[in-house]
């Protein structure tokens, strides 16, 4: 038998209004039973339009070409809606990010998975409910039956994951494509979710995985393709392409993931490359020498924090420090309490108990008018800096905002811009034209202006591509540098913690389980939750 | 259990809705000009006597609060008095005149929906570009045109030139299809557009991708999936639309001559006959809040999410 999916210069072009735009340019892919092939890129690259144009769901405007594209031996190029009908979800299944919004939230979770069963005529109307609590279990949700019975809100991020994966194998599919499964995620649920599908491999489905994650990749691949603009630059075993990448861009990939080993080096190229260049050799660059952190001189000084949300303590006796010039990594899954103890501590919330002295004046339990006078020492930086912009506002406003009035202010603000490594065009642009990169920039623009002693990172890299993660890490190394600025840096990604932080915080259910120096935490755990959570960390194995 | 708890509270707010409704009717009825007697009296004889004896039957003499509690104690007992004009319990003029109303108003929400949904199913997705087109422009023109003229025209082409339906009155199913259509149509296109909106937004959700990954039928996509996320918008303005509907009724009822709860208002208002003004305004607010509670429910029983709290 040959392979289970055997794809030949594939093209994926677009009809838009300003012309046809070419997704995905001539890739050729095979897929063999109970292999595991990796697609991996940036946002951007393809990769998920591939997916799609392989279960035929690229989109209306899409036009789908290739030189061979046989499913399970069979040529699908010249299907109607009907034949690929028939095609998904028992030939091939899919399994798509973030499964809240991926499942109806109007219907119950045994409901969308036995739309498989009776779209296919799998089992009869009787036996349906009885095959989806099967099908639960086999993906290992506890109380499959009950389960069944709820909707998708009701469900944890993992469980939902799980139900959309049973019902992605539910038509017994000999392939599942997989896009960015475990995007989302806690690092604990992203390696179950890992372990699940590695299961389905064994038990002979193909699997086509894409992710923009290399260490993820690297956990269950057996082969590696590395896609970019469209097309694929590189492919290769796992191993082979970790260990001796040959081409340029790949090189960049794996050189721009934060963790240990990158401490105190540059993620990313000092002078920014545009696309399409060739990429020079990764020099192995030092970040720049910082001021020294002084330990006797408190910016920050948090006391026995705690909050209640109705019956839930999400914040339970937190007490911290953060020294001038130092940086603090706080890390911990979702619901773990980071973002409130960030509010806490920028007063936007009030606390149960405990106290904030912020440059050794109370900032707890005081009016904000009392606040007022110190606010500009102290800014925030969130996850989505699109959500916190004014959307009317250009980045010239908003950058602005933020500093004094004069005479010369457009020039500060170009000048702040120039420093964040953006350009004066940007002035008279707004939020939502700018790239997720681009955006984060301004945001840290914005929040250097008033020369603050402390800024409050809440997960500012998440949402971003590994390779501009690794430009806004860098820039924020420097501005650190070169301003002495302390960071109170919050992350559910540990190596980017590892990768810039000088002290760590674990947070657990809204307690610290423990504190100390990066090196030491991340080293030798000593509490249950941090070791789990390392065990859980998807590493990288690289030519070092 | 919490469901139990959102309806008891729905009908609390709804019962607070009636009362205010109820006191500012009288509040408006009592500054308007013109003399309660007067009205009472009205082209009949007119002496002293008589003028003092309606006082004390009436209750006149007694403090605007106590006659204003008063109404209440009976409003909640459901007695809605007697009109003054015509000498007779208003719940009987109202109860008379309630059936031609109240079938039109639900003929016209009936069709209304009806013509929405098919209209809008009929022309969601991008792939029918023309037909969405042509009805998009035909709802525009008809929600922008007042009713009563679309009844007009409807009137002018239909009957006069075609004498397909009978011009005016109330005499059989023929009779109610030209009124109907004037007071559906407006609806209609009104809930097309808000309805294909939200089809078009849920077809671009994930979830709808995830279901055609299972190989399920576009019209199951459609109907199954999308529908279910487009009405809860359109529930909520169907609500809004049916409450205000017996406004509407009122004019179209004048245009077609057909009796109903038009004519009485209109008489009542005119020559200030209190209880029968009240009745209708508390009837038109009760039936305000019945279907504004029943659209909540219906939103509760369709998204589970809002159940939680």
């Amino acid at each position: 038998m040959g392979p289970l999916l055997a794809v030949e210069d594939l093209h994926v072009t677009f009809d838009t209004p300003s012309g046809p735009v070419a997704a995905v340019r001539g890739i050729d892919l095979t897929v063999g039973v109970g292999e595991c092939v990796a697609i991996v890129g940036e946002s951007g690259s393809g990769k998920s339009v591939t997916a799609r144009a392989l279960v035929g769901l690229a989109g209306v405007d899409a036009r789908v070409r290739a030189g061979r594209l046989d499913l399970a031996g069979r040529d699908v190029r010249a299907y109607r809606p009907r034949d690929w009908r028939r095609v998904r979800g028992r030939l091939a299944g899919l399994v798509v990010q973030d499964a809240l919004v991926s499942l109806d939230p109007l219907r119950t979770v045994g409901a969308e998975i036995g739309e498989v069963l009776a779209a296919h005529d799998i089992v009869g109307r009787r036996e349906r409910a009885g095959r989806v609590t099967h099908l639960l279990d086999q993906v290992h949700v506890p109380e499959p039956a009950r389960r069944a019975r709820q909707y998708p809100h009701q469900l944890s991020g993992g469980l939902r994951q799980r139900a959309l994966i049973a019902s992605a194998i539910a038509g017994e599919p000999v392939l599942l494509v997989a896009d960015e499964p475990t995007t989302a995620l806690d690092v604990t649920v992203q390696a179950q979710v890992l372990r699940l599908l590695a299961e389905r491999r064994a038990a002979g489905v193909g699997l086509l995985l894409i992710s923009h994650d290399l260490a993820v990749v690297a956990q269950v691949a057996d082969r590696v393709l590395v896609m970019r603009d469209g097309r694929i630059v590189e492919e290769g075993p796992t191993g082979r392409l970790l260990q001796a990448p040959q081409h340029p861009y790949t090189r960049q990939l794996l050189a721009a993931v934060p963790s240990a080993s990158s401490r105190g080096r540059r993620l990313s190229e000092p002078a920014r490359v545009r696309d399409g260049c060739a990429v020079p050799a990764l020099a192995r660059t030092p970040l720049p020498a910082r001021p020294a952190v002084r330990p006797d001189d408190t910016v920050l000084d948090a006391v026995g924090l705690t909050r209640r949300y109705g019956p839930h303590t999400v914040v339970r006796d937190v007490s911290f420090s953060v020294a001038r010039g130092e940086t603090l990594g706080l890390v911990g899954e979702s619901g773990s309490g980071k973002s409130t103890v960030a509010r806490l501590v920028a007063g936007l919330l009030a606390a149960d108990a405990g106290t904030v002295t912020f440059e050794s004046t109370r900032w707890s339990g005081v009016p904000e008018r009392a606040r007022r006078p110190l606010r500009r020492r102290l800014q925030l930086i969130s996850q989505d800096p699109l959500g916190s912009f004014d959307p009317r506002y250009t980045v010239g406003r908003l950058v602005a905002e933020n500093l004094d009035p004069g005479p010369d202010r457009t020039e500060r603000v170009v000048a702040l811009l120039r420093r964040v490594g953006l350009g004066p065009d940007l002035l008279d642009r707004h939020p939502r034209s700018l790239s997720g990169g681009q955006r984060q920039r301004v945001a840290i623009a914005r929040a250097v202006a008033p020369r603050p002693s402390l800024i409050i990172c809440d997960e500012p890299v998440s949402a971003l591509d590994v390779r501009v993660q690794a430009q806004v890490l860098d820039l924020l190394a420097d501005l650190r540098a070169a301003d002495g600025t302390a960071l109170l840096f919050i992350s559910h990604d540990l190596g980017v913690v590892h990768h810039l932080a000088d002290r760590v915080l674990v947070l657990h259910d809204g307690a610290v389980v423990e504190q100390g120096p990066v090196g030491d935490v991340f080293s030798y755990p000593r509490h249950d939750h941090t070791r789990s959570l390392l065990d859980a960390l998807p590493t990288l194995v690289t030519a070092g | 259990m919490s469901l139990l708890r959102a309806v008891a509270r729905r009908v609390a707010a709804g019962l607070v809705v009636l009362w205010a409704a109820a006191t500012a009717a009288y509040l408006a009825l009592l500054a308007a000009p013109g003399n309660t007697v007067d009205s009472i009296v009205g082209d009949g004889a007119d002496t002293p006597q008589i003028r003092a004896q309606i006082v004390t039957e009436w209750g006149l003499d007694r403090p605007p609060v106590v006659q204003y509690l008063d109404y209440l104690w009976r409003l909640a007992g459901g007695d809605l008095g007697r009109s003054y004009l015509l000498q007779r319990p208003v719940a009987e003029v109202i109860g008379e005149q309630l059936a031609p109303t109240a079938t039109l108003a639900v003929a016209a929400a009936g069709l209304g929906v009806l013509l929405a949904v098919v209209v809008a199913v009929g022309t969601t997705g991008r792939r029918r570009r023309w037909p969405r087109r042509v009805s998009s422009a035909a709802e525009l023109l008809l929600v922008s045109t007042p009713p009563f003229l679309i009844g007009i025209v409807l009137l002018s082409v239909l009957s006069f030139r075609y004498g397909l339906f009978p011009v005016a009155g109330d005499q059989g199913p023929a009779a109610l299809v030209l009124p109907t259509l004037t007071l559906a149509l407006p609806i209609a296109g009104l809930l097309a557009q808000v309805l294909r909106d939200g089809l078009d937004r849920a077809l671009d959700e994930p979830f709808v991708l995830t279901a055609r990954a299972r190989g399920v039928r576009e019209r199951a996509v459609l109907l199954r999936h999308a529908l279910r996320h487009a009405l809860l918008p359109t529930v909520t303005l169907a609500g809004w639309l049916f409450g205000v509907l017996l406004g509407g009724a009122v004019v179209v009822e004048q245009v077609f001559g057909r009796p109903g709860l038009g004519q009485v208002t209109l008489s009542a208002v005119t020559s200030k006959d209190m209880p029968v003004v009240l009745a209708v305004v508390t009837l038109s607010a009760a039936v305000y809040v019945l279907v504004n509670t029943a659209a909540d429910l219906t939103c509760l029983l369709v998204d589970p999410r809002l159940r939680r709290s």
